[in-house]
């Protein structure tokens, strides 16, 4: 995660809201993230294949990364929000921010497979298990 | 300051209603935004995994009413290994407070995101007096 220190008045805001970011990520625990904690992702196993879902809304195609090393996926963009020409604002509650985050899966994966889709905010990887990582089923003769 | 926060995480809130629904499935209340102009007022919703579908917007009694089903066939298949937030439809009404011209109420819906966006009704809009 970058953090850059550039305005002495928000720089212990922001070093407090790193730390409690990853505090409030499991990637030390038994989960298998490998840090950040934004976008919260579910992982869910499809036949051999492994499929990671997270919750992305409005933020543009083109501001969304996916990155594919091993059985690492990083996922990092940045969301914003515009609010045109308001003259109030009543209620504000969605967020915007960078985000950058890694997840390690516990198979080997095929890169040159790997799918991401992106459509009404949600963000759909397919990650492919690697041929050579696939059980083989021996028959008992 | 905004360019270098970093996003965090939304817990995502189980919708309590005074009615119930019929239906068992659980129900989750969307992250919104409400500003206001001078001739609309603006409400903007997170309801990923909605198609444009399967959105119904509706004021009754000076009541918004918002609800949002998502495609759960998309699921389908999909065996859970490590979850961090539940998946569901969305709900949330809101009273307003201004009149409202209900026929001018117009809604997009882009990655996930629902802009209402509400024009109000004449005898609502502000007037500017000249003094004579």
């Amino acid at each position: 995660m970058a953090i850059l220190f550039s305005d002495p008045f928000d720089t212990l805001q922001q070093f407090q809201q790193a730390l409690d970011a990853f505090r409030a990520s499991p990637w030390l625990g038994s989960g298998p993230s490998a840090g950040g904690a934004s976008p919260p992702l579910n992982v869910f196993r499809k036949g051999d294949d492994i499929v990671v879902i997270a919750e992305v809304p409005g933020i543009r195609r083109s501001d969304l990364q996916v990155q594919v090393k091993g059985n690492t996926i990083r996922i990092s963009g940045s969301k914003s929000i515009e609010y045109g020409q308001a003259a109030s604002l009543h209620r504000r509650e969605r967020r915007a921010g960078q985000f950058d985050r890694a997840i390690t899966v516990p198979v080997e994966l095929d890169a040159e497979g790997v799918k991401a889709e992106c459509r009404d905010g949600i963000l759909a990887l397919y990650l492919p298990r690697a041929e050579r990582d696939k059980p083989k089923t021996i028959t008992v003769g | 300051m905004a360019e270098s926060q970093s996003l965090e995480v939304q817990e995502k809130k189980e919708l309590v209603s005074k009615e119930e629904k019929t239906v068992p499935a659980r129900y989750y209340v969307p992250a919104t935004d409400i500003y206001e102009s001078d001739d609309a007022l603006t409400v903007v919703m997170e309801i990923p995994g909605v198609g444009k579908d399967d959105v119904d917007v509706n004021i009754e009694n000076d009541v918004l009413r918002v609800e949002a089903k998502i495609d759960f066939t998309k699921y389908e298949g999909l065996e859970p290994l490590y979850t961090e937030y539940n998946v569901g439809h969305f709900a949330r009404s809101f009273a307003l407070s201004n009149k409202i011209d209900q026929q001018q109420i117009s809604a997009q819906l882009d990655d996930g995101v629902l802009t209402l966006t509400l024009k109000k009704a004449k005898e609502a809009l502000p007037r500017r007096i000249t003094i004579g």
